[in-house]
């Protein structure tokens, strides 16, 4: 459990993060969003205190992290910056193993640590491990990034937009893999990012930040259905709500005894897939693999409970 | 191909005149007048090419080591403040006439190599201290947040990351440096100490051109293959280091 209590920093008398309070519980993905320049890398890098908080406190788990030496908290937090930062002088295995080494781990357990880490990202040891960054693609350089944030098991993971540079098939591949990681691995992460949609897939919260002030805190859903300012609903994005609320669930929430005509969908499908299958199609109802249906009826309704 | 065999026969002939210098005896001798020879045989070529390059390598060491130093103290957050006061002094020094730090240095040091080894290590410290001073100072930003925030201490930063990042610039300073030195070493030999300026100096003296270009000859050849000696260590290190994409 993460909790940021008050939060404030002031850059010569300007407020960049102003007055901020939350709490991330434990294995709980925080995402926060706004505008460029709204001090959320700011409010990130206090947490690790790359950046000294001129008022407020922030307490990991039960420890204030002003009371720890600032590298010796370093080592415990995972951070992964924006554009990857990593030593071009070392091999990617070596990348991964800094954490780990700096914390005096044995060779043969850093050893096994970077194996399991590369491919958990895709990445074939015996082709990657000994090669510097520079070839790498930049997609694999933003995987071994984060993979050498996650290196030492860090109970909490800081990540400042890791995947900026990636094309969208990558990044969704990328995130996936992340959100899979991390509930596998009960990391508790707070993720920066740009990206709405990126922020309504991986978030069990969001983060809304504006001017330095945090303007709402809450699930996904309840951001996109009861925005608590007009900026947060400019920045949800008034016309996409409805795909961006069907594409939170899927066709297992809204299964209805019935049978339909044609080829069963999955109940993992999202709800945003299963519209978009009706409408194209033009059926009123898709059958579910296992039994039932999902109509669009009830996907329509889904949809409108977003732009109430 | 043709620096590679440029190279080749700049070393062999270095060879040549350092192990056989009498083989040149009928190459050297329309340069001469009246009978003098055309081949100078006081000391040897040799011994004076070693004793140029070890009064060379132990200035430009000290140099080194006390530039890069520098460097590295100005660019961290306590030693910010002696930024201009360093790069004063080092400029001061190679500014100064190394003719001028021998006619100094001799009353207070006498004659022979000590004056003549602190004018090359006045002369040597700027081109060093600049470039640790640019490498330092531009290595990229989001590396050096990272070793920050992966918890690494100053000093791992500085020796795991900074220096390592910075070599391949710090060698470009050193290898001016060799350069400089060696050629500007010639004038010790005014105030006695062993160098290829010796042999110039005695043509000078029994006006014998022959030893003039035999000094001069030796001198250049040695800064052409050192010069070319740091560029290799130079791209060496920046492979290492990352920085370059083999071809
Ligand atoms: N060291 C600093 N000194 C003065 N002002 C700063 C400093 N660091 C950040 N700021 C200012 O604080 C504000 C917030 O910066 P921050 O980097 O936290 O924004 P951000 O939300 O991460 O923006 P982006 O989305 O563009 O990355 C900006 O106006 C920035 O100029
Ligand atoms: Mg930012």
């Amino acid at each position: 459990m993460i909790r940021l209590d008050h939060l404030s920093k002031l850059y010569s008398g300007r407020a960049v993060v102003e007055d901020v309070s939350l709490t991330v519980e434990t294995g709980q993905i925080a995402a926060l969003v706004g505008t460029s320049g709204s001090g959320k890398t700011t409010l990130l890098r206090m947490i690790n205190r790359l950046v000294e908080p001129t008022k407020g406190r922030v307490w990991i788990g039960d420890t204030d992290a002003a009371k720890i030496e600032p590298h010796l908290l370093r080592r415990r937090i995972g951070y992964a910056i924006q554009g990857h930062g990593l030593f071009p002088h070392r091999t990617v295995g070596e990348n991964i193993a800094i954490v780990p080494r700096l914390l005096g781990w044995r060779e043969a357990e850093i050893s096994a640590r970077i194996d399991e880490l590369m491919q958990l990202f895709d990445l074939d040891p015996a082709v990657y491990r000994d090669r510097l960054p520079h070839a790498l693609s930049g997609g694999q350089q933003q995987r071994v990034g984060v993979a050498r944030a996650l290196a030492a098991r860090p109970e909490l993971l800081l990540m400042d937009e890791p995947f900026g540079a990636l094309d969208p098939v990558i990044r969704a591949k990328a995130q996936d893999d992340l959100r899979a990681i991390q509930r596998q691995l009960g990391t508790t992460l707070v993720i920066v990012t740009h990206d709405m949609e990126e922020a309504i897939q991986l978030g069990d919260r969001i983060a809304v930040m504006d001017k330095g002030r945090l303007l709402q805190f809450a699930p996904p859903s309840e951001i996109l259905t009861a925005p608590a300012t007009p900026f947060v609903e400019a920045l949800v994005g008034a016309a996409e709500r409805p795909f961006r609320l069907l594409s939170l669930s899927t066709v297992d929430a809204l299964r209805e005894p019935g049978e339909a005509p044609g080829t069963p969908i999955n109940p993992d499908t999202s709800l945003r897939e299963a519209l978009a299958l009706c409408l194209w199609e033009g059926r009123a109802a898709l059958p579910v693999s296992g039994g039932g249906i999902v109509t669009l009826a009830a996907l329509q309704a889904r949809a409108e409970g977003a732009s109430r | 191909m043709i620096a590679k065999l440029f190279l080749t026969l700049a070393a062999a002939l270095l060879a040549a005149l350092l192990f056989t210098p009498e083989s040149f005896t009928e190459v050297f001798r329309p340069l001469t007048h009246n009978n003098a020879p055309p081949i100078y045989l006081q000391t040897s070529l040799l011994r004076l090419t070693l004793s140029h390059l070890a009064l060379v390598g132990i200035a430009v060491t000290a140099s080194t080591l006390v530039a890069v130093a520098g460097g590295v103290l100005v660019t961290r957050p306590a030693g910010r403040e002696f930024l201009p006061l360093a790069r004063t002094i080092t400029s001061v020094g190679q500014t100064f006439p190394p003719v001028a730090v021998l006619a100094l240095a001799v009353p207070a040091m006498g004659f022979g190599a000590g004056p003549t080894l602190v004018a090359l290590f006045l002369y040597g410290l700027l081109p060093v201290f600049e470039n640790t001073l640019t490498a330092l100072s531009t290595l990229p930003p989001s590396v050096l947040e990272a070793a920050r925030g992966m918890g690494l201490t100053r000093r791992q930063r500085l020796w795991q990351v900074e220096l390592p990042l910075a070599l391949p610039v710090i060698l470009a300073g050193v290898r001016l440096t060799a350069v400089i030195s060696l050629a500007t070493a010639t004038i010790g030999s005014t105030v006695a100490a062993k160098t290829l300026g010796e042999v110039i100096i005695a043509g000078l003296l029994s006006a014998n051109p022959a030893f003039v270009v035999q000094g001069g000859l030796i001198t250049g050849l040695l800064a052409i293959l050192i010069y070319e000696a740091f560029q290799r260590l130079e791209s060496w290190s920046a492979h290492r280091a990352g920085l370059i994409r083999p071809q």
